[in-house]
C-alpha cells in the first residue's frame, strides 16, 4: 500500500518545529509502524534527507521508549497497543497518517518525535522503591501474601513507564503513571512501612514536575497499552489522604 | 598474556565463603573515597550500581535508554531459577550447580557456576524484600514452574514479564540510591572507550546522545554490565539497540574475549516476514508443551496446512528423538528446524518456518484449556501475523537470542585488565557453551547483588583510592581518538545506508556463524566480512551532524564495532573443531546427528587478544577442569 505521512520534525528544543509531508511507499501490511517508518527513512538518507528520529528499542510492547502521537491517539487507536506493536494491516491504502510527538510540558521535545520524559524517572527517585538494601533480607516465603493481593499488585507493576497516559490526558496529569506505582507497594506488606512517606514525596514530585491534575476523563485507561485501571488512581488519593492526615 | 581463573582452593561447596574471608575489605569511613563506574542498568548493572551505592561508594552509572528501566533485560518473559527447593521435589544447591554444568556441555568453570547456584536462594529473598510481584499459590507462598533442561521446579516467575518486574525491582533500589545523591545516573549516554591509566582501567570515554557532547569520566574501577551482542546476526530476539561496542573496545584496548563463537539460537521465534524486518519475537518454549512440530513431508508443497493429510506431514522431532519429542533442547531443535528448511520443505512465503499446530492439543482439551494456558502468547502472534492460532498452526522458526560468549573474566568477575569488571550477559563466565531457560536473569542478578559488591571491594583495598581526575594525558587521547572516528564516519557521505551494511553482515552471520558452522562457509565469512568492512568505511552514508541528536551515527559506530567482531565470531568458530552445545560444527558430528565434542583437545576457554587492526587476534587458552561434575555425552533419543 502506499500512505500520506504528515510527520513533526523539529531539529531541537529551541526549534518550533512543524509537519512536514513524506510518501510511504509500497508498505506491506505485515510491517510494524515503526517498520514503515524504516523503510520511510531508508528513502529518505537516499535522498540525503535527515531521518525521522522516534525512540524506540524492544519492538515488542515492553520497555516502554517507543511514543508516538499516531492520529490524535498516542500509539495509536488499536487498544492495549504500543506503537512497535502496531501493524500496517491496521491502515488503508492511501490514507493519510498523522505522526506528532507525545505532548505534555513535563515532556520537553528533543528532536523530532523525541521527548525527554526524565520527569518520570525523578519521580521513582523520590519515593517509588521499598527502603531495603541488598542482603540481610528475611526469606522470600517468610511473609505468606494472599494471591488476589499479589495479582493486584502485579496488574499495577505492568505499567512500562511510557507516558502514554501523560500524552492523551487534556491536563497532562501523571496520575495513572504514578497511581500504578503506588498501588502495587500498597497491596504488599513490604510497601506498607513507608505509604505515607512514599505517597507525598512522589506526589509532591509529580507536581513539580509540571503534570496536571486529575479531572476524571479516563483518557489515560483508554490509551494505556498496559490496560492499567483508573482505580490505581482512587486508591493513590486514598493513600494520599492517609498520608496528609497522618503525622509525620 | 596470562589468564589466571583464581579460583580458591578447598571444596566446591567452601570456596566463595572461603574467598569472602580471605578478600581484603574496605573500612566503611573509607568507603567514600572511592568512586566506581557501572556502564550499563540492566539486570546486572542496575543491581551492582544499587548494592554499591549501599555500601558507600560513589557510582555514576551510564546507559543508553533513556531512562535505566529501559534496559533490555526487561524483555525476559519466562522466570528466574534459584535452588529454593521450596517444591520439596530434590533441588538443591548441588542440583542446580550440576544442570548448569552439564546444559553448558562441560564449557563452563566449575567453581564460577557453583558460586551463582549457591547466591541464587539470595536473590529470591531481596526480590520479594524490593516488592517483586512474583506468582503465587492460594496459599501465599511463591509458586514455580519448570523449565528447560531440568527434573526440578525451580523457576519462579511474574507472569510473561519476569525480566521486567526483575528489573524494575533494580531500578527501584538504584532510583533510591540516585534519589539519595549516591548514584549519579546517565541516561541516553554511550560509552565509547575505556581509558587506562598505568595499565588499570579507571575511566571512560562517552557521547552524550542527546547533544552529541562527548566527554570524559574517572574512578577507581570500571564495570562492563553492558548486555550481550546477538544482533551482530542483524535479526535477533534482542532489542535494536544492544550491541557489543562497549565490550569491544575493551577487548581493543587489551581485555581478551572468550568464546565469542558461543550463540544461542531459540527454536520458537515468529518467522521472518520480508526484508523490511527489524527484529524478530520470541514465542515462549512452553509452547511445546502441547504444540506438535511439522513440516509436509514433499519439497515445494503449497497447500494450506488444513489441507495437508495427516499421512503427508513428517512431525521430525517426534519422529528423530522418540523420548523428548517435541521438547528436545533448544539446539537440537533448533538444528533440525534448520535442517528441513535447508531440504526445501520449510513453510510461509519465505520457506523459513515449521508448523508448531495446537489442533490436537485443541481437540484434546477444548480451546478453553488452551486459552487459558496460553491466550496471552496467542495473542501476540495474531497481533504481529494477522492469523489466528487456534485456527491454523503457527508458524516458528529459530533465532539468534542470547550469547554466552564475552569479555574474559577470572574469579572475582575483573577482566585481565585490572581494574576493569564485567557482569552479566557481557561477560562469558557461567553458561559454557549453552545457555539453560531462566539461568541468564538469575546470573545477572548474581553478578550485580552478590558477587561484584564483595570483589570490587577487595580490588579497591589492594590498590588504594587514587582519586584520578578526567582531563589527564590518558582521557584527552582517548577523547581524540573518539571524536576523530566520529568525524570519519560523517565525512565519507558515500551512498549505502548504515543499516544496509548491518543486514549483509547479519546475512553472513547467520549463513556460515549460525545455526550449523562449518570449515569452508567460515572461511568464505572470513574473507567476506573483511571485505564488506572496507565498503562500509568507503560507502556508507551518516547524515547529519555530531552536535545534536543523531541516529544513524550512534548506529553506524555500533555496526562498525560488528564489522569487526563478527570476523572474531568466525574465527573462534573455525578454530573449534569440535561441537559443543550451540557451537555445532557439522564436520564433527555422530553417525545420528548429534554434537561431537572433543574433550581431549577443546575443554579450555578460548580467550582472543587484540594484535592491532586487521590482525589476527592472539588465541590463548584456559583449560578448563572438571573435578567434581563428571564429562559426560548429552543424549537426548
Ligand atoms: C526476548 C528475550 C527473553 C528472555 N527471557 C529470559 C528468561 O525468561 N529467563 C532468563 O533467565 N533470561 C532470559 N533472557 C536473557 C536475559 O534477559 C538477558 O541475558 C539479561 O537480561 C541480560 O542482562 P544484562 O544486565 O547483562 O544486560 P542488559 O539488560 O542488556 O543491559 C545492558 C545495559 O547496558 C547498557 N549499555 C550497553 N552498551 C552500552 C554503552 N556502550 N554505553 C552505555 N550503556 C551501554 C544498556 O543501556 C543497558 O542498560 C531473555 C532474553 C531475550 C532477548
Ligand atoms: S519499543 Fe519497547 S515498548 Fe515499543
Amino acid at each position: 500500500m502506499n500512505l500520506i505521512l504528515k510527520v513533526w520534525r523539529q531539529k531541537d528544543a529551541r526549534d518550533k518545529g512543524r509537519l512536514e509531508t513524506y510518501e510511504a511507499r509500497n508498505i506491506s501490511e505485515h510491517m510494524s509502524f515503526l517498520e514503515m517508518l524504516d523503510v520511510v527513512n531508508e528513502q529518505l538518507v537516499g535522498e540525503g534527507v535527515d531521518p525521522i528520529h522516534f525512540d524506540h528499542d524492544c519492538r515488542e510492547g515492553i520497555c516502554g521508549t517507543c511514543s508516538l502521537v499516531i492520529n490524535g491517539s498516542p500509539h495509536g487507536h488499536q487498544k492495549a497497543t504500543t506503537t512497535c506493536q502496531l501493524h500496517m494491516r491496521h491502515f488503508k491504502d492511501g490514507e493519510t497518517i498523522y505522526i506528532e510527538p507525545f505532548r505534555a510540558k513535563a515532556f520537553p521535545v528533543i528532536k523530532d518525535l523525541v521527548v525527554d520524559r526524565s520527569a518520570f524517572d525523578r519521580i521513582m527517585q523520590a519515593g517509588g522503591f521499598v527502603s531495603v538494601n541488598t542482603g540481610g533480607v528475611p526469606d522470600a516465603n517468610a511473609i505468606p501474601i494472599p494471591k488476589e493481593d499479589a495479582d493486584k499488585a502485579m496488574d499495577a507493576a505492568a505499567c512500562i513507564g511510557c507516558g502514554a497516559c501523560v500524552a492523551a490526558c487534556k491536563n497532562a496529569s501523571a496520575m495513572l503513571f504514578v497511581g500504578a506505582k503506588v498501588s502495587q507497594f500498597a497491596h504488599l506488606p513490604q510497601g506498607k512501612v513507608e505509604r505515607e512517606k512514599r505517597a507525598r514525596a512522589m506526589v509532591s514530585q509529580m507536581d513539580s514536575e509540571g503534570f496536571g491534575n486529575c479531572t476524571n476523563y479516563y483518557e489515560c485507561e483508554a490509551v494505556c497499552p498496559k490496560e492499567i485501571k483508573v482505580e490505581v488512581i482512587a486508591k493513590m488519593n486514598r493513600e494520599y489522604f492517609r498520608a496528609a492526615t497522618t503525622k509525620i | 598474556m596470562k589468564l589466571d581463573a583464581k579460583t580458591p582452593s578447598g571444596p566446591i561447596a567452601d570456596k566463595w565463603e572461603k574467598h569472602k574471608f580471605d578478600m581484603k575489605l574496605v573500612n566503611p569511613a573509607n568507603k567514600r573515597k572511592y568512586k566506581a563506574i557501572v556502564v550499563g542498568s540492566g539486570l546486572a548493572g542496575g543491581s551492582a550500581a544499587a548494592s554499591l551505592a549501599e555500601l558507600g561508594y560513589n557510582v555514576d552509572c551510564f546507559c543508553f535508554q533513556d531512562s535505566p528501566r529501559r534496559a533490555h533485560s526487561i524483555a525476559a518473559q519466562g522466570g528466574i531459577n534459584a535452588a529454593k527447593n521450596y517444591q520439596n521435589d530434590g533441588d538443591s544447591v548441588y542440583r542446580l550447580f550440576y544442570d548448569t554444568v552439564k546444559g553448558g556441555d562441560f564449557r563452563s568453570r566449575e567453581a564460577n557456576v557453583h558460586r551463582l547456584a549457591e547466591v541464587s536462594v539470595n536473590i529470591i529473598d531481596q526480590c520479594v524484600a524490593q516488592g517483586v510481584p512474583f506468582a503465587r499459590e492460594y496459599g501465599g507462598l511463591l509458586s514455580n514452574r519448570s523449565f528447560g533442561g531440568a527434573q526440578v521446579s525451580r523457576t519462579f516467575y511474574a507472569r510473561g514479564q519476569t525480566g521486567q518486574q526483575l528489573l524494575l525491582g533494580a531500578y527501584s533500589a538504584l532510583s533510591r540510591q540516585v534519589g539519595l545523591g549516591n548514584v549519579k545516573m546517565y541516561p541516553r549516554t554511550e560509552m565509547l572507550d575505556v581509558v587506562l591509566v598505568d595499565g588499570h582501567a579507571k575511566g571512560i570515554v562517552v557521547r552524550n546522545l542527546a547533544t552529541g557532547k562527548v566527554s570524559s569520566h574517572a574512578a577507581d574501577a570500571v564495570v562492563l554490565a553492558t548486555g550481550g551482542y546477538g544482533n551482530v546476526f542483524y535479526l535477533s530476539t534482542n532489542a535494536m539497540a544492544c550491541n557489543v561496542t562497549a565490550a569491544f573496545r575493551a577487548y581493543k584496548k587489551g581485555a581478551a574475549f572468550a568464546n565469542p563463537c558461543y550463540t544461542q539460537i531459540h527454536p520458537t521465534c515468529i518467522p521472518v516476514s520480508g526484508d523490511y524486518q527489524s527484529k524478530l519475537t520470541l514465542m515462549s518454549e512452553s509452547l511445546r508443551n502441547d504444540g506438535r512440530i511439522w513440516v509436509p513431508k514433499a519439497e515445494g508443497e503449497k497447500r494450506a496446512a488444513g489441507d495437508i493429510p495427516e499421512a503427508e506431514r513428517d512431525y521430525y522431532l517426534e519422529r528423530k528423538y522418540p523420548s523428548f519429542g517435541n521438547l528436545a533442547p533448544r539446539d537440537i531443535s533448533s538444528r533440525s528446524a534448520k535442517e528441513v528448511c535447508d531440504e526445501g520443505r520449510g513453510v510461509g512465503d519465505t520457506g523459513f518456518g515449521v508448523y508448531l499446530d495446537f489442533a490436537d492439543a485443541i481437540g484434546r482439551l477444548g480451546e478453553p484449556v488452551i486459552r487459558e494456558r496460553y491466550g496471552n502468547l496467542f495473542d501476540m502472534y495474531e497481533r504481529i501475523t494477522g492469523e489466528n492460532p487456534y485456527k491454523t498452526p503457527m508458524r516458528i522458526y529459530p533465532a539468534s537470542h542470547y550469547t554466552m560468549g564475552g569479555l574474559w573474566v577470572d574469579y572475582n568477575l575483573e577482566s585481565n585488565i585490572p581494574g576493569l569488571f564485567v557482569i552479566g550477559e557481557a561477560n562469558f563466565s557461567d553458561h559454557g557453551a549453552n545457555r539453560l531457560g531462566a539461568s541468564a536473569l538469575m546470573q545477572g542478578l548474581a553478578d550485580g547483588y552478590f558477587v561484584l559488591p564483595y570483589t570490587i571491594g577487595d580490588y579497591f583495598a589492594r590498590v588504594g583510592a587514587k582519586n584520578i581526575q578526567p582531563d589527564g594525558a590518558e582521557f584527552k587521547e582517548v577523547e581524540k581518538a573518539v571524536e576523530e572516528r566520529t568525524r570519519k564516519m560523517l565525512s565519507i557521505n558515500g551512498s549505502r545506508s548504515v543499516d544496509s551494511f548491518h543486514k549483509e553482515l547479519g546475512k553472513i552471520m547467520w549463513e556460515n556463524c549460525g545455526m550449523g558452522r562449518n570449515k569452508q562457509g567460515l572461511e568464505k565469512a572470513l574473507q567476506e566480512i573483511p571485505a564488506l568492512r572496507e565498503r562500509f568505511w568507503k560507502d556508507v552514508k551518516v547524515l547529519g551532524d555530531n552536535s545534536e541528536m543523531n541516529l544513524s551515527l550512534e548506529n553506524a559506530g555500533r555496526v562498525a564495532d560488528f564489522l569487526e567482531f563478527g570476523e572474531m565470531m568466525c574465527l573462534d568458530a573455525l578454530d573449534r573443531e569440535e561441537s559443543c552445545g550451540a557451537h555445532f560444527r557439522e564436520e564433527y558430528q555422530t553417525e545420528e546427528g548429534e554434537a561431537l565434542r572433543n574433550d581431549k583437545k577443546y575443554s579450555y576457554v578460548a580467550a582472543w587478544e587484540y594484535q592491532g587492526n586487521d590482525k589476527r587476534p592472539a588465541l590463548h587458552k584456559e583449560n578448563l577442569e572438571f573435578e567434581f561434575v563428571k564429562l559426560a555425552t548429552r543424549s537426548y533419543k
